[in-house]
């Protein structure tokens, strides 16, 4: 199929002026153009996000210092944290989703394409309002012009009478309004795995991938229905004299906690899943075997999306839970580590006797493997609740989920990047400025992460603007912060990339990689309509059983 | 298996070894007053509730090297065996689906793993958190402010703030602290990482810690429960005294305000003010409860919860301009005149 694909020139794209560009891009309703977009957004605000982050580390290079005022800084890791979750990493994993899904199954667009532009634009305004707030907050006198609750807004914290003004309205509304543009999202994915596929593309034929977005957009439906919830109560309490969480008056704190990880920990798990469908694929194409135990890779994402919704808990072992609510929450989170383990196992079992080849893609993923495992052990620590009760809203805490945030995810995403691009764009990453992107990152990830557990377990609480010296903090302070720069270099180069090799990159052809998925049968970029006919597969590989006529995959099912 | 202490963790991988170099250099801090000082190192316990973690995260921390150590090892075994190779271009490897039986394996050694780990966990939840309190126990309410701490002592009719004084404990005659926790605005957390982990003040939520000092000094810790604009600056002090000189601070503490002749002046515009609005002095009209209690501040070390050794110049800057000290805090600037200012801390300095 990759040899006969009929390859369509875009010449009648490029030729418009750009006014008509621009306006097919803002009216799309392609699932390419809006996972592109999807992906443009979330890369403004990782910069936007990173740079909140360095202000953040500037302040806590050393004791006592006086970069940013308190609000400041505050506002600071309020924005860095929800920036980073609901507009970074939950638009470009939508992004990939939205792009690869329909490529994957072969199918022509989505199940639902006005609904996935109005949840795009739903999500982008969120995060616009979410900005706004920088200018639309400000005006009462005492009241601060940014969210500045933290990213959980623990009540009462949010409560009028400790957040007056507006900031925490745009965080509430921002939140609302991009919640409603996942859910969105995630219909439309479900919707589209079940019903879109192509002739012969039984459920356990499908990549990898789209089983894995399947579990995922039905943990967001899971997830973000609670959240919203708990935002609009957020709102009654505020502006309509409710007391769900308004301590003064007999509401519950508790319960608000409850809420927002009842939405907080299925989300860690929205958020990884896809970045294990990206290994998935990525893996097998780069160790030249398929995947091992398709199978029991699926059951065990299953089990994963299940058991973490009855997790949330172990977010709150400090509350003072009876000792029968804190042992219920501490079984179920190290049994999630069961079926997350067979994963790690069964991308071993994949290189294993494989030819792996080291291109960037891969070398990210790799990253992620070394990584996910020591994110996977540290949070089996904070499991035992009694040693939690130590580092729980410490360093060590925060140090443990940017190791599966930053040195899990994103090193998935980055991988993805260097996978997809040249189907997205025609052309190459140039692996010379990826290689360079790969280590720098991984220097100052592991600079930063790997040293800030250690200020955790010395005493050192988060969300602090600055420190009393003499506690031994300084000095990892100081290597943590530089860290933090020498990734912000490694994201430039990255950003670098992918802006050159638009223009210069080499050609990539249809299939690059060799791969064996259906997204590699059809041009790069593809076209509107992704497949001039309608493929129809006989195996879980149909480039496999095209290139090994031979030998083909559907032989053995 | 439980009894192992931190010092046998350290054979078990590198990330321990690191670790233990860092907190070898914080146990040498010693304390700004020259008082026996304890650092903020979770693995250097003073009290049960913080030995206990630490023979379990020391169990949990062997098991999970050991996992890191065997993955580890596998993961970079296959990545160097199984790498690409020159001459193998264009020839695919074996395809190989998948294995039952390893996949089995794979499984049921984990689920194996978890259950001693959860057995383990569960034994030192229990042991900690459902211990009844015995009869010669100290109990204190602890209520979080934004941004101090108040101490009450019920039986013993104490208030004060955010430097907590509690008998050391020894074996043969326990006397641990029992503190009930409440929040007065927003959520706290109280973590003195050297005596017990911590545990939230939530409004609307009275929770309960306990721990029984068994070395005397001094214990730094901090609010760790993000609370507003100083959450940083919310600093917790806690002194762990020999029998005897608790109970000389007790008896110290419960004597009412002495009005010394020359304080009179300062008294005067304490009361002119609207200070008595927030802050208590006993002994005097002057009951507010919004701020910390003032009946005997010259007994404490600090002021502004640990933001500021408690010096006479220490004292006039926090009156005349608290966000010189702690931008946020809750303190109004009183705007006083020079001649207003120098009373009113020479009549604070007469509160002992």
């Amino acid at each position: 199929m990759s040899s006969n694909a009929i390859t369509i020139p875009g010449t009648q794209i490029q030729a418009r002026p750009w006014v008509d560009e621009l306006h097919q891009w803002l009216t799309t309703v392609d699932h390419k153009r809006l996972g592109i977009l999807y992906m443009l957004s979330a890369l403004l605000f990782l910069v936007i996000g990173g740079v909140e982050a360095l202000i953040i580390r500037i302040q806590l290079m050393h004791s006592h210092n006086n970069f940013v005022s308190p609000e400041v800084f505050n506002r600071m890791f309020t924005m860095h944290g929800t920036t980073m979750i609901f507009f970074v990493a939950m638009p470009v994993l939508f992004g990939f989703a939205n792009y690869l899904v329909p490529l994957m199954i072969g199918a022509r667009d989505m199940a639902f394409p006005r609904l996935n532009a109005f949840s795009f634009w739903l999500s982008f305004l969120g995060g616009l309002l979410l900005y706004f707030s920088f200018v639309g907050g400000s005006g009462l006198y005492g009241a601060g012009n940014a969210p500045d609750v933290g990213w959980w807004a623990y009540a009462p914290l949010g409560a009028r009478a400790f957040s007056p003004g507006h900031s925490s309205d745009y965080w509430t509304l921002s939140l609302l309004v991009s919640g409603f543009g996942s859910i969105g999202t995630a219909i439309n994915i479900i919707a589209t795995i079940l019903c879109m596929r192509c002739p012969g593309m039984k459920l356990g034929r499908m990549p990898l991938l789209a089983w894995l977005y399947l579990v995922q957009a039905g943990m967001v439906l899971i997830a973000i229905t609670p959240l919203s919830a708990a935002q609009i109560m957020l709102l009654i309490d505020r502006y309509l004299g409710g007391h769900f969480f308004d301590t003064q008056a007999g509401g519950s704190a508790v319960l608000w906690m409850h809420f927002f990880w009842i939405f907080g920990h299925p989300e860690v798990y929205v958020l990884v899943i896809p970045a294990f469908a990206f290994l998935s694929e990525i893996i097998p194409v780069f160790s030249r075997k398929p995947i091992f135990g398709y199978p029991v890779m699926v059951a065990a994402t299953v089990a994963i999306g299940l058991v973490s919704t009855s997790v949330w808990a172990h977010h709150m072992f400090s509350i003072g839970m009876n000792s029968y609510a804190s042992s219920f929450f501490a079984i179920t989170t190290m049994a999630v580590g069961i079926p997350t383990g067979i994963k790690i196992f069964n991308w071993i079992g994949t290189m294993w006797g494989g030819r792996i080849q080291f291109k960037v893609p891969m070398l990210f993923c790799i990253g992620f493997l070394f990584q996910f495992l020591i994110a996977g052990l540290t949070g089996i620590m904070q499991a035992a609740v009694p040693f939690d009760w130590q580092l729980t809203l410490s360093y060590f805490v925060v140090a443990h989920f940017h190791y599966v945030i930053v040195g899990g995810i994103l090193f998935a995403i980055f991988g993805a990047f260097y996978y997809w691009y040249p189907k997205m764009t025609g052309r190459m990453l140039s692996e010379t400025l990826g290689k360079w992107h790969f280590w720098l990152f991984l220097i100052g990830f592991h600079l930063t992460f790997d040293v800030m557990h250690i200020p955790g377990l010395l005493g050192m609480p988060r969300r602090i603007y600055t420190y009393e010296p003499g506690r031994g903090w300084d000095t990892l302070n100081f290597i943590i912060t530089i860290g933090a720069f020498i990734q912000a270099i490694a994201i430039l180069v990255f950003v670098a990339n992918l802006i050159i090799s638009y223009f210069k990159g080499a050609e990539a052809g249809n299939d690059p990689w060799d791969a064996w998925t259906l997204e590699w049968s059809t041009s790069s970029p593809p076209p509107a309509y992704n497949f001039a006919t309608v493929p129809t597969v006989a195996s879980r590989r149909p480039l496999w059983d095209l290139k090994h006529p031979e030998d083909p995959d559907s032989r053995y099912e | 298996m439980l009894a192992r202490r931190t010092k046998s963790s350290v054979c078990s991988g590198w990330q321990i070894v690191v670790l233990l170099f860092w907190s070898a250099s914080a146990l040498g801090a010693v304390g700004p007053d020259g008082a026996p000082g304890h650092g903020t190192n979770i693995f250097s316990p003073a009290s049960t509730p913080a030995k206990s973690i630490v023979d379990l995260s020391a169990f949990v921390v062997v098991i999970t090297g050991i996992i890191f150590a065997v993955v580890f090892t596998l993961l970079t075994y296959t990545l160097v065996k199984f790498r690409g190779r020159a001459m193998d271009a264009g020839r695919e490897p074996a395809q190989v689906y998948g294995s039952t039986q390893i996949e089995l394996a794979w499984t049921i050694i984990p689920i194996l793993i978890v259950v001693v780990l959860f057995l383990a966990t569960a034994r030192v939840i229990h042991a900690i958190q459902d211990v009844p309190e015995p009869a010669g126990a100290v109990d204190v309410i602890a209520i979080g402010h934004q941004y101090w701490w108040e101490f009450r002592y019920p039986k013993l009719g104490i208030v004060t703030a955010n430097e907590l004084h509690i008998p050391v404990s020894d074996r043969e005659h326990p006397t641990p602290t029992f503190l009930q926790l409440l929040s007065a605005d927003t959520d706290h957390s109280f973590w003195v990482p050297e005596l017990a982990g911590k545990t939230d003040l939530i409004p609307n939520h009275p929770n309960r810690m306990w721990m029984d000092p068994q070395r005397t000094g001094i214990f730094v810790g901090q609010c760790a429960q993000y609370c507003g604009i100083q959450h940083a600056k919310m600093l917790l002090r806690v002194s762990v005294d020999r029998e005897d000189d608790f109970s000389a601070w007790v008896r110290a503490q419960q004597k009412v305000a002495v009005e010394e002749a020359g304080a009179i002046e300062g008294w005067r515009v304490f009361e002119r003010n609207a200070c008595m609005n927030c802050h208590a002095v006993d002994g005097t009209p002057a009951d507010g409860r919004f701020g910390p209690d003032l009946t005997h501040l010259m007994s404490r070390a600090t002021i502004a919860a640990g933001a500021a050794e408690n010096t006479h110049d220490n004292l006039r800057l926090w009156i005349q301009n608290p966000s010189a000290i702690k931008p946020g805090s809750l303190m109004p600037a009183m705007k006083l005149s020079d001649a207003d200012l120098d009373a009113i801390v020479s009549y604070m300095e007469t509160l002992r």
